[in-house]
């Protein structure tokens, strides 16, 4: 057994907090880069030049890149030879209430969704639980702003629907959000499991680097057929036409049951920030 | 070359813009989001002051991160704005001329923008620390419970927005799309 203590963590989620939402990580900063010198509109170009701009003077003054600071979700992977003293979930929230409130972040959560009052520290966090063997404690932090949150989807195709129909819906989804969720986006998306397992592998793609594609050739190849068909929309950067719609198609596929063919698309805007630390 | 103008603009002003005007926004402008809109519309049905003057007026979508010290705010980029469409129309017909904020807008307040005259603005979805660094000062004015989505009284200078949809129903997000895949042909 090896020991961490809860302090350990709350620290730990407390700096991931502040560094993902002031810096964006290198391979989103080398995509957009390269799309704005690929970039064949003007305007386009333009925009994606304030955008590169904008992270610039974030990281410079240690300022949140956008100021929807998000729900805080942390992905907790724990070693099975791991003990820590107390409880884990209240580390990880104390993490997130010292991170916001030090790092001048937003507090953007609110305590029942149809009450709504805001609980004032962006506490509780999403918090995501692998147990994996070994005696690391693997920490991620990936505020997730809600903007493109509220265009994602999950549909429940059918077996006969096939790949096609998992293509069709893949394209719709970024059709249907169009301009809203701050484009260009990196789109996750998960395809079967049971309907709540495919939306977390929707999510948890979107913590893969833009500029890595799925292991499996088959996955590979969609991936980047997919980002070819959602590029030829034409939404481009801020939805006012161009190339550049997204940076990215992250797949992840799972084990499903002989009736079912779930796909869940989890849209994220070119605000797409986490960082990790490992214990 | 950007268009100045000086907020709060009359509905003429407005009606003057164009879908596709880039436009420098300099004077007073108040924040207002979801939580917000609530109130300002609960306020009309109850025939209660608003805690500005909405003739003229341009609202900004935006819920800003904490001003740092030395700072006049945080980040400060503009939220999705069809959230605010069930409150907008209500808003226009009293006076509202302007609304900055990202994304479509529904049927119902672009019926309102053109029978009274308002523009809806877009700005850069996403660069919250650029645009932060034209705000001269922020105070908030209502609503002080609501946190982030307080009131604010935000002075701006040259603040960067382009017209999304005009007084006439023009939307670039239509136009400039289509401008794009056109050009591929």
């Amino acid at each position: 057994m090896r020991e961490i203590t809860s302090e350990q963590i709350v620290e730990a989620v407390s700096r991931l907090c502040i560094e993902a939402n002031c810096c964006l990580p290198q391979d989103m900063k080398d995509c957009i880069d390269c799309c704005s010198q690929c970039e064949p509109w003007a305007p386009a170009r333009e925009i994606l030049g304030h955008i590169i701009e904008n992270y610039h003077i974030a990281e410079e003054r240690c300022q949140p890149i956008c100021q929807d600071t998000g729900v805080a979700c942390v992905f907790m992977e724990v070693g099975q030879d791991v003990h820590v003293n107390g409880s884990m979930a209240d580390a990880v929230n104390e993490g997130v209430r010292k991170g916001y409130a030090e790092g001048y972040l937003r507090k953007s959560v609110v305590g029942d969704p149809i009450e709504r009052i805001n609980t004032g520290d962006n506490t509780p966090a999403a918090i995501y639980w692998d147990i994996v063997p070994g005696d690391r404690l693997s920490v991620t932090v990936a505020p997730k702003g809600f903007g493109s949150e509220n265009m994602s989807q999950i549909k429940m195709l059918k077996p006969s629907d096939g790949l096609q129909g998992v293509k069709d819906f893949i394209v719709k989804v970024v059709e249907d959000a169009g301009p809203n969720p701050c484009p260009p986006i990196v789109v996750g998306v998960g395809v079967g499991g049971t309907f709540d397992q495919c939306a977390c592998a929707a999510k948890k793609a979107l913590l893969r680097p833009v500029d890595r594609r799925n292991a499996d050739p088959k996955y590979a190849a969609l991936e980047e057929e997919m980002l070819e068909k959602i590029n030829a929309l034409g939404i481009g950067p801020q939805g006012l036409g161009g190339k550049t719609t997204a940076l990215a198609v992250n797949i992840e596929p799972l084990p499903t049951h002989i009736a079912g063919l779930p796909a869940a698309v989890n849209i994220s805007c070119h605000v797409t920030r986490h960082k990790t630390e490992v214990l | 070359m950007p268009i100045r103008i000086t907020v709060p603009m009359s509905r003429q002003e407005a009606r003057n813009l164009k879908a596709g005007d880039s436009c420098l926004l300099t004077g007073t402008i108040y924040t207002a989001r979801d939580a917000a809109h609530k109130r300002l519309c609960e306020a009309i049905a109850q025939r209660k002051e608003l805690p500005f003057d909405i003739r003229d007026a341009c609202i900004y979508y935006v819920g800003p991160t904490p001003t740092k010290p030395g700072q006049a705010i945080g980040s400060a980029g503009p939220t999705t704005s069809y959230r605010m469409d069930a409150y907008s129309p209500s808003l226009i017909a009293l006076g509202q001329t302007g609304m900055i904020g990202k994304g479509r807008r529904g049927p119902e307040v672009v019926d309102a923008m053109k029978e009274h005259g308002a523009v809806y603005f877009g700005a850069i979805g996403g660069c919250g620390a650029l645009l932060s660094k034209c705000v001269r000062k922020s105070v908030v004015i209502a609503y002080d419970d609501l946190g982030a989505e307080a009131v604010r009284k935000i002075e701006v200078e040259d603040f960067p927005v382009t017209v999304i949809i005009d007084s006439l129903g023009n939307n670039l997000y239509e136009a400039g799309r289509a401008a794009y895949l056109a050009s591929l042909e």
